[in-house]
């Protein structure tokens, strides 16, 4: 009985690469609307939405996996996953470690939130995620920046006083605005980041980046995909 | 889980809490102390298998072995703990992935490393990416099992070297004018009288084994720290169960259960020593021979 399932338990392991391939999709699960993890436990969201009608659309089986932000890159190139699909700003810096299928959502703007509407933006201490298009800006915005490794620790530093304000994609932070009873705020002029987000994919995975961009393609054509941005984003936010 | 539960946001009060306490997420967390436990449980005996074997070889008369025991132990006890978890467990799948690629794959020409690409062919990945997610979870727990094990045996071999080195002379000698080769005199007088100077060094492995388990999130296994902080966090509109900054709530009660947890262990392993030291020549041995008398 041992043996069998041992056995049983290797060939889960080894065998199956007879099987149409399985694409993995690794997402944060912490950047709601995004991608989060719903209360059943499973990723939810904008982009799960996306990335299972572009599976469906390039015909291919999909897979989720979550993996921390701040490893998300080396953890493509490593091969836990094939696509990051997690709210990933195309910028030039990443374009040269990884390559970026087009755009699924459009250029956003990113916005200062604070506890007080005369926060300093410019000098004070500015709370934003590690390894993001945002905690840039900051750094060379002549701020102190102060990094954290989710996006919900960096609203958290916000309230407590640890940051004067938290930097981040207007599309996450307005719906926490929104519901903070008052006590959260936009401050300072919203700054425009990033060509957009798109799937990210290792620089070898030519074809599947094919497939990925002709999907995304026939989403944009036929309106699916801003329907898509304004289920979750709300009516207000820029669409293709 | 409850039918009661189906519309979250229209129920109120203990209800509310109730369906949250049970909600998918919860049940997942919940079931993180489970695999938090099954490391301890399956890490625990790896390391002392590990650790015996390295005092074995730490000990041994040949030079070989000798160095490599005495290598194992002073360059695992050398490296922080926290650089061999991110360092080694890549390694190590990476290394898994290479053989499995070298056997299968032997007509493959492009490089396995492409700049910061590292690419076997699709039949050597472990474990293939059609598998279910439970065998990629399952095998990220296996790794960080037999991480922890050879970082945990390195100090547990340092410890029974120390304990078998313990064990008074007189003894061993008088097994040996007894006639009984080496290999018996190991086994029969050593090996049973060692435990008692091993005890402190090994609670104390197991105490620091207990309080590195979060660990494991460094190595991308959901743990109770994870889903703490996950579900501690404050969550907007977007989820059936909204609520505010609750991380703190989480983290005293993962406070609570790793006190307990160490608490349970020291009473243990109080009772585990003094069972050791009946009829012991150590001092805790000769107090128990008093109290009896």
């Amino acid at each position: 009985m041992k043996n069998i399932l041992l056995t049983t338990a290797l060939l889960a392991l080894t065998t199956g690469a007879a099987a149409a391939q399985t694409v993995r999709l690794g997402t944060e699960g912490a950047y709601p609307p995004f991608n989060f993890i719903n209360d059943a436990g499973e990723v939810a969201g904008f982009e799960r939405d996306v990335g299972d009608e572009i599976c469906k659309r390039a015909a291919l089986t999909c897979e989720w996996v979550t993996n921390e932000w701040d490893s998300i890159i080396p953890n493509l190139q490593s091969g836990n996953y094939d696509v990051i699909i997690a709210g990933m700003s195309i910028t030039e810096e990443r374009d040269k470690v990884i390559d970026f299928s087009q755009n699924y959502f459009p250029p956003a703007a990113s916005v200062y939130v604070a506890t007080d509407p005369a926060a300093d933006v410019a000098t004070g201490v500015v709370s934003a995620q590690v390894g993001t298009i945002q905690a840039g800006h900051v750094a060379e915005s002549g701020a102190t920046l102060l990094e954290f490794a989710t996006p919900d620790e960096t609203v958290a530093a916000v309230r407590n006083g640890e940051a004067v304000a938290v930097f981040a994609d207007k599309d996450f932070l307005a719906p926490i605005v929104a519901e903070s009873n008052g006590e959260l705020m936009e401050v300072g002029e919203p700054v425009q980041l990033g060509g957009g987000v798109g799937l990210g994919l290792r620089e070898s995975d030519t074809e599947l980046k094919a497939k990925f961009d002709a999907a995304i393609q026939s989403m944009k054509d036929d309106g699916s995909l801003n329907a898509l941005i304004e289920k979750h984003f709300g009516p207000e936010t820029a669409k293709f | 889980m409850f039918s009661s539960c189906a519309d979250p946001k229209a129920i109120e009060g203990l209800t509310w809490l109730l369906c949250y306490l049970t909600s998918g997420k919860h049940l997942d967390f919940y079931a993180s102390f489970g695999t938090v436990l099954a490391l301890l449980a399956i890490t625990a005996p790896t390391a002392l298998a590990f650790g015996f074997f390295g005092a074995m070889a730490a000990r041994s008369p040949m030079l070989p072995l000798r160095l490599l025991g005495q290598g194992y132990t002073g360059m695992v006890r050398g490296i922080p703990d926290i650089v061999f978890f991110l360092f080694f467990v890549i390694a190590l799948d990476q290394g898994i992935e290479w053989m499995v690629h070298q056997v299968r794959c032997p007509d493959w020409t492009e490089p396995v490393r492409q700049g910061l690409e590292f690419r076997v062919c699709p039949e050597a990945k472990v474990p293939s990416s059609n598998a279910a997610q439970t065998w990629h979870s399952l095998y990220g727990f296996g790794l960080a099992v037999f991480t922890f094990a050879l970082v945990f045996g390195a100090f547990a071999a340092n410890v029974l070297t120390g304990a078998m080195a313990a064990v008074p002379r007189a003894q061993l000698e008088t097994a040996e004018s007894y006639g009984m080769t080496p290999r018996q005199v190991f086994r029969r007088i050593m090996v049973p009288q060692m435990w008692v100077y091993a005890l402190p060094g090994l609670s104390n492995l197991w105490m620091i084994l207990i309080k590195a388990t979060p660990l494991l999130f460094l190595l991308g296994v959901k743990d109770i720290v994870y889903w703490a902080r996950e579900l501690g966090g404050s969550k907007t509109q977007a989820y059936e169960y909204p609520h505010p900054d609750w991380r703190l709530y989480y983290f005293l009660f993962l406070l609570c259960f790793y006190l307990l947890m160490t608490w349970g262990s020291e009473r243990v392993l109080g009772r585990v020593s003094q069972r050791l030291s009946l009829g012991q020549a150590t001092a805790a041995g000769e107090a128990q021979r008093k109290a009896a008398a």
